[in-house]
């Protein structure tokens, strides 16, 4: 499907908007199993992610269907984006890694990074508008 | 979608640890209990917490918390010797409760910060969430 020019001025920031929302659910998920015997941290890389997602679009693979109700392979997430374990921190003796300040920390730059694309998609629209109105 | 799991997940952390503290009550209160519905002195319980991922068995979608279980605790109890006291046995001891207040209290402060931490995620993520309704205004 060829993305209309309105669909890519948007498409890279969307893309950045939903993966910095999964990312608010991983800390989160820290943050909820601080006290959890065994938890281990996880966290992806930001922006390899992003890469990642933002080249796919052109040379997606999907498998062949040749019938409509053959299934598509799925990866665990619905981004497809490789989750990994933190390994900075040193783990509690009940096997548990999180460290509640530096995930704090991360949440609170994420939800700031996550206004700052809001913002941004927001500018675009503006400025596509002002293009319109003349 | 992503930030509505976000709730979800701090909201599961929200009743753990509220019933982690439901607990430290319980056995601040029995601190001195020495006899129950068993007829045996109050145990300390202690409250294991299990993370639940979501969608599939690994963390690729985070995990909510859950309580596993409510472990009684199996140290010795403290024994007094008090041979006025009703329930002293004959040779004069009172079995009090394994309760031990400092540690109680320990887990008592650690579970209203984790608590608040988790209130503070949800604020945070309905401030993203109620921003996200302000794309093209």
């Amino acid at each position: 499907m060829q993305a209309s020019r309105l669909d890519r001025e948007v498409d890279f920031h969307a893309q950045a908007l939903n993966l910095r929302a999964y990312r608010q659910q991983l800390l989160s998920s820290n943050i909820a199993n601080a006290d959890t015997p065994n938890y281990k941290a996880v966290d992806i890389n930001f922006e390899q992610e992003l890469k990642r997602i933002t080249s796919r679009r052109s040379d997606a693979l999907t498998l062949q269907a040749t019938q409509k109700n053959h299934l598509q392979a799925r990866s665990g997430n619905s981004l497809g984006a490789h989750v990994q374990y933190r390994t900075d921190v040193q783990p509690n003796i009940d096997g548990n890694t999180v460290n509640l300040d530096v995930e704090r920390a991360k949440l609170a730059e994420n939800a700031f990074r996550y206004e700052n694309t809001v913002r941004t998609i927001s500018g675009q629209f503006r400025t596509l508008l002002s293009a319109i109105r003349g | 979608m992503s930030l509505f799991n976000v709730l979800n997940i701090a909201g599961s952390a929200l009743d753990a640890q509220s019933k982690r503290l439901n607990i430290v009550a319980s056995n601040l209160a029995n601190a001195e209990s020495t006899t129950s519905s068993t007829g045996e002195p109050y145990r300390a319980r202690q409250i294991v917490f299990q993370a639940v991922p979501l969608g599939g068995k690994h963390l690729k979608n985070g995990a909510t918390v859950q309580v596993k279980q409510i472990a009684e605790d199996q140290s010795p109890p403290r024994r007094v010797y008090d041979p006025k006291h009703p329930t002293a046995d004959k040779q004069g001891y009172v079995t009090y409760p394994n309760v031990n207040p400092v540690d109680e209290m320990v887990n008592m402060i650690s579970a209203s910060r984790s608590y608040q931490t988790n209130v503070d995620v949800i604020t945070t993520t309905k401030a993203m969430l109620s921003r996200l309704l302000t794309i093209g205004q």
